[in-house]
């Protein structure tokens, strides 16, 4: 066993964690934050799409010991059900969740897409997403909510 | 799904991974970025019984660029270099090969070194090596040495890199200034692995001949090929659809692609003719100081 502490959505955690426990098995069954969804488990889906140190990444090609010392961002860091994050009201009023399964690895690829291109066009959506697939293949409303986010934002 | 158990091997300098790897060899596996190691690990396709995660080794992840070379670390992650406003400015095509590899999130942990030594035969960043006269920067605890990108690559995913040794760096000799460039590729779907994959530079001297030519192709062989013929049919000449055409259809007829449940040998061929011409024609385009 391995003793990691990290951040995670803000606060500290220590844990002990076999070699092999793959940071989204960490947070899902260590942790309880089940937000973060396991597709695939070998990079292709995204459904499993985290922020470390501020830069995504699939947390089921990591292992939770490589998070030690790093600072982890899930969708439970982003918004609340009190107060959701613009992105996500834009998705829910976009209706680009339809199963749902996808979108919290959307919203926090959508996340960093809009940090570092305030205002992107529609094909800039489209490869910011690339690496996130939504089974239901509701894509065009997914574009359309973070386009509307975008707008959103820039009003602001 | 999960992978085999294992032991992490955590080193935080160069030495300590060398002397690791020389403990271990061949029952120890380098961890990089894992985008491509730990997916076989997760199918138990790869079961190391030592993984050594370079990711806190100090001093693996430099970007130099000077007259002559841009120099990278083996932990560069690809990001980086998609993202460096010196390469983007005097080595385009590197930024351009970055944008078709796989998508954001894997390009965030995917490293530099760990695609050269995987070695995928459609990947890009080894493409790029071949095209560019790369020079692959080896160490173990035994020694140093560096080989040259037609060297390193010997075959499917294989490389000369012995159990002992750790690539630290590659260097990319760089082309003229005033080149133009192209890497592009067909591939099922964005981010997916090319079917094929083609990097060209085209340098022009005064009289408007061409003075500089690469050609090389990734996906139509076990690793990836300079296009020497091709290049022979470039030089002294002037740019022109024709003669595009011309060097498309040599690289088309100098290749022996193989089939796989992605295309066909032939369509390989085929793909291999257009992208070269197509390469060609952008990279034409984008000759610096060009009247035309």
């Amino acid at each position: 066993m391995i003793s990691i502490t990290l951040k995670v959505n803000g606060s500290e955690q220590a844990a002990a964690v076999e070699p092999r426990r793959s940071l989204v098995d960490f947070l899902r069954y260590d942790l309880g934050l089940v937000g973060t969804h396991v597709g695939c488990e070998h990079g292709v889906c995204g459904a499993c799409t985290v922020m470390l140190d501020g830069r995504t990444v699939r947390s089921c090609l990591l292992f939770a010991a490589q998070a030690d010392g790093s600072e982890v961002t899930t969708i439970e860091g982003v918004g609340t059900d009190e107060a959701l994050h613009p992105l996500q009201l834009a998705f829910q009023q976009h209706h680009a969740v339809q199963c749902g399964f996808c979108t919290p690895g959307m919203i926090l690829a959508a996340l960093e897409l809009l940090r570092d291109n305030a205002d992107p066009n529609d094909e800039d959506i489209r490869v910011g997403l690339s690496g996130n697939l939504c089974m239901c293949t509701g894509y065009v409303n997914i574009v359309r909510a973070v386009r509307a986010a975008a707008s959103n934002g820039k009003a602001k | 799904m999960k992978p085999a158990p294992f032991n992490l091997l955590r080193p935080k300098s160069v030495d300590e991974a060398l002397a690791l790897l020389q403990a271990h060899g061949e029952k120890a596996k380098i961890l990089a970025g894992g985008q491509s190691l730990v997916p076989l690990m997760n199918f138990r396709l790869a079961q190391p019984h030592n993984l050594i995660d370079l990711n806190g080794v100090e001093g693996l992840d430099p970007i130099r660029l000077d007259d002559q070379t841009l120099s990278l670390g083996a932990m560069v992650r690809q990001r980086d270099v998609e993202r460096s406003p010196a390469i983007a400015e005097r080595l385009p095509i590197l930024r351009e090969a970055m944008e078709q590899v796989a998508h954001p999130a894997i390009r965030n942990r995917g490293t530099v070194g760990g695609s050269l030594v995987h070695a995928d035969p459609s990947a890009e960043l080894p493409l790029l090596a071949v095209a560019l006269d790369a020079t692959f920067h080896l160490r173990s605890a035994r020694a140093s040495r560096s080989v040259a990108a037609r060297d390193f690559y010997q075959g499917y995913l294989l490389t000369d890199i012995a159990p002992d040794e750790l690539l630290v760096a590659i260097d990319f000799r760089l082309p003229p200034a005033d080149c133009g460039w192209c890497c592009t590729e067909i591939a099922r779907r964005h981010g997916d692995f090319a079917i094929v994959a083609v990097a060209v530079l085209l340098g022009c001297g005064r009289d408007r001949r061409i003075d500089f030519a690469r050609v090389a192709l990734g996906g139509v062989g076990p690793a990836p090929l300079r296009m020497i013929a091709a290049e022979q049919a470039l030089l002294g000449e002037r740019p022109g659809a024709e003669l595009f055409r011309g060097a498309g259809d040599v690289a088309a007829q100098a290749v022996d692609p193989p089939a796989d449940i992605h295309a066909s040998s032939s369509y390989r061929r085929h793909l291999t003719g257009v992208l070269v011409r197509r390469a060609l024609t952008t990279a034409a385009s984008r000759v610096k100081g060009r009247a035309s």
